[in-house]
């Protein structure tokens, strides 16, 4: 339609993806995208969760095809038919979840798929090894190429993914949220090694959430929002206020209609809640952490990639009775959960954060995902009630406005945010006490957030206790009564609601943070 | 979208079409298919494969495989006939018991249902994979067929016994209304009731069917004894029908269940499936054989057939979730 044609002509324009479309079921993902990347500079893709910036990096890097638009690499159009053939054409990604196989070693990781051969046609593992110390030291990981991926912590397996994608000596490198789990150190090689490929002339594509990295590395930016293009210009000039606007693009009170809840009795307490670190001995996923909530309040639990909130979460849960210790009561009784199904007879309810992996079976529909866990109310003499169950479903998908065509809609075509809510009608059909939200908002698009969100709000009002845990700092800020920063698996900082800002929080939640 | 669901209602019912056309082109093709004594023919033969199904549709649906119910059905088979015939000698205490009928048929069951439970123990409390949990089984359970029966056919079981495979009631074979019976229970069991509910999810998803509560060791251990029970009713019919237990008996039986289940359009990797859809699925098997018999087809011709079917039935099966 009307493509910046100045942006065309360039000659020194890498990869450049124009009107580019993506619908999953439910969800328009991406709407007539575009992202311009160019030689020896790094264009940082900004936008909130939901902006379509991982759809667009997964087109780019040949994951799956846009339904629409067109890709060109260097001047050339092109189509991948996968991730192997895009890397071939020299383009590498970074994923934000680790793609490493943990029980192969750092140098099987980073070769997977291309391993150096001998003469013979056998692994030449002597040279594979040393490609990889060398690799390693360029970016300043002290780790021997040996060892298993699964003993490295997850900072240091990201920097294996860093080394993996350098190794291919891509042209175009895509970065998603690099530093989200990384120390300070870490992060400090990666942003010289940044500037290292620039100088090589490569194109890079960052995606991030701080935008106070950006000053160190960024020459363009490129906002999406809502699966759109915003907008694209140069780094310098543009202030924060400006990126955030653009980003946003409403007010943040509009987006969270917190209200105030009033706070009734103590709901959930633990104490030195534990838990042994799954593959290292000696080492402890979730550290001595205690709390409680009450009635009508939101406690949100921050912490970055690895700082043990879904571990936390899931100990509190009963998913790790032979590795976990530490005390709890629920509504003032002490209790002792071992397993899902004690924890939900307490009166806890679990929205796990991977909901199509764990929280829904979803090739089942709506009606069959919100009875699981109550199936005793809709039977009689042992036999399942139809109308008993219609009549319960259809209460809470009108209560949580599940947005489906009939109850009997496999839960697979819903949209994201309408799976999230078949989570919480499962759970609220348990009548819970207290409901533990793992990242309930991840990957689902902005209105169904702040559908959620008000939903939240709604059943804390209710008379619920919630514990959210959330990597997104608006979000946490917005809708929490208190909040409380994890860092590898300790409790480093509470604040109250109002006392806590982005800097204080993220402070805390860096790993290394001693307070 | 009006045709899009016609052709989703028509991949629904493929399976129903699929027999529907054998039906009418057998009935064409030889005079002697569509009468009424062939008809409660094929639906006798089928009753064996039927049970056998049964227990298999619900051990695929829960996630898992049962490869043992053939030597299952062998021994329960072989243990009701021994005990008829010969009784249990316990020499510690000078004793033999003599078994009734109903006797033998309970002990029988019990049989199925002990190496099922044992089965889903090996799934459930030793983590090991169905496949090679059950493949064991299939081994265990012929040797200890060959230990009980010496290796030669236990025959002369009596009238009374051999009316279950061979008897009728109201001119309906008896086989035929067991199984049908069979059918009904657990057409309820997975649609109405609470187990039923909790095997899908189990199947569909075993991580959500935990994290939602529900006793996913004690649903698989029960899932996979009642593959073992249904088994053993497959080999008292057996037994019955032939008024001799055979040691080599059901071998290769579990592959005609697999083989039916899949063709009823039931997932193998779990949670998606119906007991009615394997009825189907057993129907079809059996027109097929009945079919090619009257035909004159040579049997071995017959099972070529029969593997085609197979490919083309999943292969249509996932062209229609495709199409979803």
């Amino acid at each position: 339609m009307n493509a910046p044609t100045a942006n065309a002509a360039e000659t020194d324009v890498l990869l450049a993806a124009r009107g580019i479309t993506k619908t999953f079921p439910g969800v328009r993902a991406l709407d007539d995208a575009q992202i311009t990347v160019r030689a020896g500079r790094l264009n940082a893709l900004l936008g909130e969760n939901g902006a379509g910036k991982s759809t667009m990096m997964n087109i780019l890097a040949g994951v799956f095809p846009p339904d629409a638009g067109e890709i060109f690499l260097a001047g050339r159009p092109v189509r991948f038919t996968s991730p192997r053939a895009a890397q071939v054409a020299g383009i590498s990604i970074i994923f934000q979840e680790l793609n490493l196989v943990p029980h192969l070693s750092l140098a099987e990781n980073i070769f997977l798929g291309r391993e150096p051969r001998n003469a013979a046609g056998l692994l030449d593992t002597a040279r594979m090894n040393r490609d990889a110390a060398s690799l390693l030291a360029e970016l300043e990981l002290d780790a021997d190429p040996r060892t298993p991926v699964a003993r490295l912590r997850v900072g240091a397996q990201q920097v294996v993914e860093i080394a993996k994608a350098i190794s291919f000596r891509s042209r175009v490198i895509i970065m998603d949220e690099p530093t989200s789990a990384i120390t300070e150190h870490e992060v400090a090689v990666l942003f010289r090694l940044i500037r290292q490929l620039k100088t090589r002339g490569a194109g890079i594509i960052y995606i991030t959430h701080k935008l106070d990295e950006l000053a160190e590395i960024a020459d363009d930016i490129t906002v999406f929002r809502d699966g759109r293009f915003i907008a694209a210009k140069p780094f310098a000039g543009a202030t924060r206020d400006e990126m955030v606007r653009l980003m946003v693009g409403r007010d943040l009170t509009d987006l969270f209609p917190k209200t105030c809840a009033s706070v009734g009795k103590e709901m959930l307490r633990v104490k030195n809640i534990s838990l042994r670190h799954p593959e290292r001995a000696e080492d402890f996923a979730v550290r001595d952490v205690s709390f409680s909530v009450r009635q009508g309040e939101v406690l949100g639990l921050f912490g970055l990639m690895g700082a043990g909130r879904t571990e936390l979460l899931q100990t509190i849960f009963g998913l790790h009775p032979h590795a976990a210790s530490g005390e709890m009561w629920i509504a003032g009784q002490p209790v002792s959960i071992r397993s899902p199904r004690a924890a939900i007879e307490a009166g806890l309810a679990l929205a796990p954060e991977d909901r199509k992996g764990d929280g829904l079976v979803l090739m089942h529909s709506v009606a069959e995902n919100t009875t699981l866990a109550c199936l005793d109310e809709i039977l009689r003499f042992g036999l399942i009630q139809p109308a008993r169950e219609r009549e319960l479903v259809s209460r809470y998908v009108e209560r949580l406005h599940v947005r489906t065509p009939t109850l009997r809609q496999a839960v697979r075509l819903l949209s994201g945010g309408n799976q999230q809510k078949v989570v919480l009608a499962k759970w609220l059909a348990t009548k819970p006490k207290v409901l533990l939200l793992d990242e309930p908002t991840r990957g689902i698009d902005i209105n169904a957030k702040k559908e959620i969100y008000a939903l939240v709000d709604e059943l804390a009002r209710s008379g619920l206790a919630v514990v959210m845990v959330s990597s997104e700092l608006p979000e946490i800020l917005a809708i929490a009564d208190r909040i409380l920063v994890l860092a590898e698996g300790r409790v480093t900082a509470e604040f109250a609601r109002g006392a806590a800002t982005e800097e204080a929080i993220l402070r805390a939640a860096l790993p290394g943070s001693n307070n | 979208m009006n045709q899009k669901t016609f052709l989703e209602q028509l991949a629904r019912f493929q399976s129903f079409l699929a027999l529907a056309l054998m039906v009418v082109a057998l009935s064409l093709a030889s005079p002697n298919f569509l009468t009424v004594d062939n008809t409660l023919n094929v639906l006798r033969q089928i009753s064996i494969n039927l049970c056998l199904s049964l227990g298999m549709t619900l051990v695929i649906l829960s996630g898992g495989i049962d490869l043992s119910v053939g030597s299952v059905l062998a021994l329960a088979g072989a243990v009701a006939a021994g005990l008829l015939k010969n009784g249990l000698a316990l020499p510690r205490f000078n004793l033999l018991v003599q078994f009734t009928v109903p006797g033998a048929v309970v002990a029988g069951i019990g049989v199925g249902l002990v190496l099922g439970w044992f089965n889903g123990l090996a799934v459930t409390r030793f983590k090991l994979p169905p496949f090679v949990a059950t493949l064991g089984m299939l081994s265990i359970a012929r040797g200890l067929t060959m230990l009980w029966t010496g290796g030669f056919p236990i025959t002369g079981l009596g009238g009374a016994f051999g009316r279950l495979g061979t008897g009728h009631a109201l001119g309906i074979p008896i086989p035929v209304w067991i199984s049908a019976a069979l059918v009904a229970v657990f057409i309820l069991v997975t649609k109405r009731t609470r187990f039923g509910r909790h095997l899908y999810a189990v199947g569909g998803n075993e991580r959500a069917a935990t994290l939602s509560g529900l006793a996913v060791p004690r649903i698989k251990l029960m899932v996979y004894s009642l593959g073992g029970g249904l088994a053993a009713v497959a080999g008292l019919l057996v037994t019955a029908r032939l008024d001799s237990a055979t040691p080599n008996a059901g071998l290769g039986y579990e592959l005609d269940s697999i083989a039916a289940v899949v063709i009823g359009g039931t997932s193998l990797s779990g949670g998606r499936g119906s007991i009615l859809g394997t009825v189907l699925g057993c129907l079809i098997i059996g027109v097929l054989n009945n079919g090619l018999f009257l035909l004159d087809v040579s049997p071995f011709w017959q099972q070529v057939v029969k593997g085609f079917v197979i490919l083309a039935a999943v292969a249509a099966d996932k062209m229609g979730a495709r199409r979803e």
